[in-house]
């Protein structure tokens, strides 16, 4: 019984964090984008310019009420699914979240201010209300990922078993899984935002609107996901090195290393079983290259702990891992033939195969932001505090969480298809007509519709 | 002031200011659901729409701040809360959730069948919502959370007289709310006929409210001993302000003096919220959990509070320029109404 509640349980949060993800990372760097398209209109009298931020500004709310949703629904998911972690460590991570909630309030309250001054700001006090939403969106990034990187680097409390008693709030906050953790997730942010952004005025471009909002539309995005990406694959790469000292199974679970040895093979894909990996391409001794720059570099495996210890589905995990790196690689491609368009020609690629390489980045860098989830939660298994706290002692004993998870998904389905459809149909509009003001999720209405008045006197 | 009791005033406070602001949100759910259909209903429901307007979002933070406060200050006392009462949570929690998509997408929502369904999933999740809350408070106030995991009956815990009545008392007051601040908002809409419509339900929740506040105290007696005897003790200034200031209100709304209505009903709902925390004082869990008991380690109530009068200092500001730029801007178009139409001359309206 208790078994199925647990995977009930990370069913449910697996689902409902791998959906508030994408949101988060629409909410964290959409904001920029927006306002480097509004950036770009009033330095150089760009109109199209200028029109891009006034649509992506409405896409941002629109994103932000969802994400303010999905983010409630996790925070009460801290005590309907995992009571006995945040009884136990509540006291401990919580003034982090104490600090997004302020972040995440200020990030509500300017985008209002940004959306309705618009027609009734200064431009450029217009754009400087916009920079507290790109701030405040990385500083709740910082809080939530820190309180991850705390589970993965447990410290700052005591004793270790039982009631905490003693807490050492930086130590929380800077634990030692923030340096790596916390830039790797901003980036991907960055990165996702930045190609499925690029990747929607592709499509567009590929069923032939070439004008200049299109060209606009593709470059701003693309340009700042092609920077992030790089640095992106140095960051995670630093990350997987880092893991590989501090959470040596989590690493071996990546990996499929099944005993601590040194020149331990590279696997790319493959299936995990206890008596080595099955399929997959090996490259002899490059793993623990990876890991220690030398092929005599020993890695842990994962016999060095019971099996209890050991995170489960080993060939997915390995699988989120390989193509999070693949799609990284290939993403890093794409960057590369933009610069080289952009070096020789100062403009983007004008074929259709990069068009529809940009058309699917966005699908893919999404894919690799989930792998990446699945990575660093499925790896952390079976613990929810790194070698402090089982993920199945934290686990509500409440019956019933099947039930929730059902409800869960069939109304997030609902959630993201009409999310979807409603922001469709924005831009539908936004291509049909020479768009008048559009009403919106804190769209000003300080005025009372004309005919409420009208009414009374009729 | 020690600590733990520190943190306690900030979660009161918290709770006091979603209560209030939250509650007149889910109240103009309400009136939009019992509107009724077609022509009818079009002109409040165009009212209540303008004046949830674009603050929603603040108000909704509040929640999540009195849920982050509770976990990370008494982490023992939110655990017992959580999972005990994991039924009537979850289903706030979904009220929640259709709630917010309704408000997400009523707006961008243009054909009439979207919207309609967009309206519906609002008014019925802004009655679901807060009566699941009152059934919570309910379960808490009767001293049927015990501390640990899933300690307490996940059915009776929530499902008994007590629970209901609060739960009801929720719903009622959360009408209420909505209904005063209805009638400001149909002033300055300039709609007397919306004033008088409004005003009328104002009187009616009133009486519904008192009834069954009164109820509620009924049932306390015979059921939550220790917060019915705070509330006679202790409490009894804020209880009896609190029937003072419902009161002036309804006084208020017949005369049509409707200047301070709003202030003294959001202070007629603080007061029965701060007497039922001084009732149960120093409880946190009537007779389970003291708040002294359940309270974090010094350092992190420190920076709780560290972070909340940095919150004070930052966000209040923020907040205070968007009410002033609604503000100005109200008066400038209400003095030249087709101000509205016209662009900034140096911004493009896309």
């Amino acid at each position: 019984m208790l078994a199925t509640t647990l995977q009930a349980a990370r069913s449910q949060m697996a689902f409902t964090l791998g959906f508030h993800i994408i949101l988060a990372s629409l909410g964290v760097a959409l904001p920029a984008l927006m306002l480097i398209a509004n950036y770009r209109g009033l330095r150089h009298q760009d109109a199209d310019a200028l029109r891009l931020a006034q649509r992506w500004s409405k896409a941002v709310a629109v994103t932000f009420a969802v994400g303010a949703v999905t983010g409630t629904v996790l925070s009460f998911e801290f005590g309907l699914l995992w009571p006995a972690f945040t009884g136990r460590f509540g006291g401990v991570f919580g003034v982090l979240f104490a600090i997004e909630g302020i972040c995440f309030f200020l990030e509500a309250i300017f985008i209002a201010i940004y959306i309705f001054g618009w027609k009734r700001l200064s431009p450029w006090a217009h754009f400087w209300t916009g920079v507290p939403v790109v701030i405040t969106g990385l500083g709740g990034a910082f809080s939530v990922v820190a309180v991850n990187s705390w589970m993965n680097q447990p410290q700052g409390f005591s004793p270790t078993t039982g009631k905490v008693t003693s807490v050492e709030p930086w130590k929380v906050i800077f634990n030692p899984a923030v340096p790596y953790e916390v830039p790797h997730m901003i980036l991907a942010a960055y990165l996702v935002t930045g190609f499925l952004v690029a990747s929607i005025y592709a499509v567009g471009m590929l069923r032939g609107r070439r004008d200049r909002i299109h060209r606009l539309g593709l470059l701003i995005p693309l340009t700042v996901a092609c920077i992030a990406t790089p640095i992106q694959f140095a960051v995670g790469d630093t990350a997987a090195r880092a893991i590989a000292k501090d959470q040596p199974i989590k690493f071996a679970g990546m990996e499929c290393v099944q005993k601590t040895s040194t020149d331990v093979t590279e696997y790319i894909y493959g299936r995990c079983t206890s008596s080595g990996v099955k399929g997959g391409i090996g490259i002899p001794g490059f793993d623990s290259f990876l890991v220690g720059w030398s092929t005599s570099t020993k890695v842990i495996g994962l016999d060095s702990v019971p099996p209890d210890d050991r995170p489960p589905d080993n060939t997915m995990l390995h699988w989120a891992f390989d193509t999070m790196v693949g799609i990284c690689t290939v993403l890093i491609l794409l960057a590369l033939w933009l610069g080289i368009g952009w070096w020789r020609k100062k403009d983007f690629p004008q074929s259709r195969w990069f068009l529809r390489a940009t058309a699917v980045s966005g699908v893919a860098s999404i894919v690799a932001l989930e792998c990446g989830w699945i990575v660093t939660e499925v790896g952390r298994q079976p613990w929810i505090v790194y070698n402090v706290m089982r993920t199945s002692d934290a686990v509500t004993k409440a019956s019933g969480i099947w039930v929730t998870f059902g409800l869960i998904v069939g109304l997030y389905v609902a959630l993201g298809v009409t999310l979807v459809v409603a922001l469709r149909a924005m831009s539908r509009r936004w291509r049909s007509e020479d768009f008048p003001d559009e009403p919106g999720p804190y769209a000003p209405e300080a005025s009372p519709p004309p005919d409420l008045a009208a009414g009374a006197r009729g | 002031m020690s600590s733990p009791t520190a943190v306690a005033v900030v979660l009161w406070t918290g709770a006091t200011i979603y209560a209030v602001f939250g509650g007149a949100d889910f109240g103009a759910g309400l009136w939009s659901l019992l509107a009724g259909r077609g022509d009818r209903a079009r002109r409040p429901r165009e009212l209540i729409d303008w004046a949830i307007g674009p603050v929603w979002e603040a108000n909704h933070v509040w929640l999540i701040f009195v849920i982050v406060v509770l976990w990370t200050g008494f982490s023992s006392a939110f655990e017992a809360i959580f999972s005990t009462l994991f039924i009537p949570l979850s289903l706030a929690a979904l009220g929640i959730v259709l709630r917010g998509s309704g408000f997400a997408f009523q707006h961008t929502a243009r054909r009439p069948s979207g919207r309609a369904l967009a309206v519906a999933f609002f008014g019925v999740a802004s009655v679901l919502t807060p009566f699941f809350m009152g059934t919570v408070i309910g379960a808490i106030a009767g001293g049927r959370v015990p501390v640990g995991n899933a300690a307490g009956d996940p059915v009776t815990s929530w499902l008994n007289p007590l629970s209901l009545v609060i739960g009801a008392l929720f719903v009622a007051t959360c009408a209420y709310l909505a209904a005063v601040f209805l009638v400001s908002d149909a002033r300055r809409a300039r709609a007397p006929d919306l004033e008088q419509y409004f005003v009328n339900r104002a009187l009616v929740s009133a009486i519904v409210t008192g009834a069954l506040a009164a109820a509620g105290l009924v049932v306390l007696r015979n059921d939550a001993r220790f917060v019915f005897d705070g509330l006679k003790g202790d409490a009894l200034p804020l209880v009896i302000l609190s029937v003072v200031c419902g009161g002036a209100v309804l006084v208020l709304l017949r005369r049509n003096a409707r200047r301070g209505a709003r202030v003294l009903a959001a202070g007629a709902v603080a007061c029965v919220i701060w007497a039922w925390g001084v009732a149960q004082h120093p409880y946190l869990l009537p007779q389970k959990l003291t708040i002294a008991a359940a309270a974090a380690p010094s350092a992190t109530l420190k920076s709780l509070l560290i972070v909340f009068g940095v919150a004070v200092l930052v966000v209040l500001p923020a907040l205070g320029l968007l009410f002033t730029l609604v503000q100005r801007n109200l008066v400038r178009e209400t003095a030249a109404p087709t101000a509205h139409d016209k662009p900034h001359p140096d911004t493009l309206r896309g």
